[in-house]
């Protein structure tokens, strides 16, 4: 296996539905090869870092709608309603 | 039914609310505002840093929601729901304001030498953890940034399975497309993000 197939069977390896035999070739691969080892790592923690920079619970729960942005809310949803 | 100003929605509170939604309720609608807007308002504003622009991102959200109210899956929490769709109009609003557009995602794509067996660019490792990194501030600022700049087709998938936590086959039937495309899209999209990213987290590193 050649890097180029390691970061195309990714997203199956991070699944965990990839093929036995295919998964030993990826194993046996990134025990080699450094460069893989860390694009494996990085893209992990892209996701983290995505879901954590974007995550619902920094909102504060406590925050209330001010009333002029509901009313403002409700009048353009009448008017999408009416269209 | 919702109290006004109650900020709190059990998942049965949240049920009753969204059968009221799809039946195109509008007491049920202004119920859904006034439960999950303060905090949909809060989301925006951490995005966007202008009031303005989060209310107007907020407006927007609740707009895209109740025209999207049928393909809310029953099982869907309407809080979650939600929240992705105002991310998405804040993220939305943040690209325009910064008069940026979308990348192309081919050129964010691992790149490799001919024989597919080197990169071009010798990887260097992100020392600090991306919970670590992103708690600062202007780390998460910047990722935000990295996701609002991918193609919407790219944004919506990453949104709605890593954001949202949807699966692949909801998220297929959302959007409208096989499951093997919102597979495909994902793994760019994750992959065009770590490009985008990665000068941030290797500055952090040094």
């Amino acid at each position: 296996m050649i890097c180029r197939e390691v970061t195309e069977f990714l997203i199956e390896y991070e699944a965990g539905s990839l093929d036995p035999a295919v998964l030993s070739e990826f194993e046996r691969h990134l025990g080699r090869c450094a460069d893989c080892r860390i694009f494996i790592v990085q893209y992990q923690e892209t996701i983290k870092a995505g879901r954590q920079a974007c995550a619902e619970q920094h909102a504060d729960a406590k925050t209330e709608i001010p009333e002029e942005l509901l009313r403002a809310i409700m009048v353009a949803i009448g008017k999408v309603e009416r269209t | 039914m919702a109290e006004r100003g109650r900020v709190e929605s059990t998942a049965a509170d949240e049920q009753e609310l969204a059968r009221g939604l799809r039946a195109g309720d509008p007491e049920a609608f202004e119920n859904i505002v006034r439960t999950f807007g303060g905090r949909l308002l809060a989301v925006t504003r951490r995005i966007l840093h202008d009031e303005e622009d989060a209310r107007d991102a907020v407006q927007e959200a609740f707009i895209s929601a109740f025209k999207a109210r049928k393909q809310l899956q029953a099982e869907a929490r309407v809080s979650t729901w939600l929240h992705r769709i105002a991310v998405n109009a804040a993220l939305m609003k943040l690209r325009s304001k910064r008069r940026k557009t979308e990348v192309a995602i081919d050129e964010l794509m691992p790149q490799f030498r001919d024989d597919g067996q080197h990169y071009v660019e010798p990887l260097v490792s992100w020392v600090e953890p991306a919970d670590v990194a992103v708690g600062r501030k202007e780390t998460a600022d910047f990722v935000r940034e990295a996701i609002s700049k991918l193609p919407d087709s790219y944004r919506m998938v990453l949104l709605m399975r890593d954001i949202e936590g949807r699966d692949t086959e909801e998220t297929a039937r959302e959007l409208g497309v096989t499951p093997n495309a919102v597979k495909i899209r994902l793994h760019r999209a994750r992959m065009a993000l770590r490009q985008l990213i990665a000068p941030e987290m290797q500055k952090r590193a040094s």
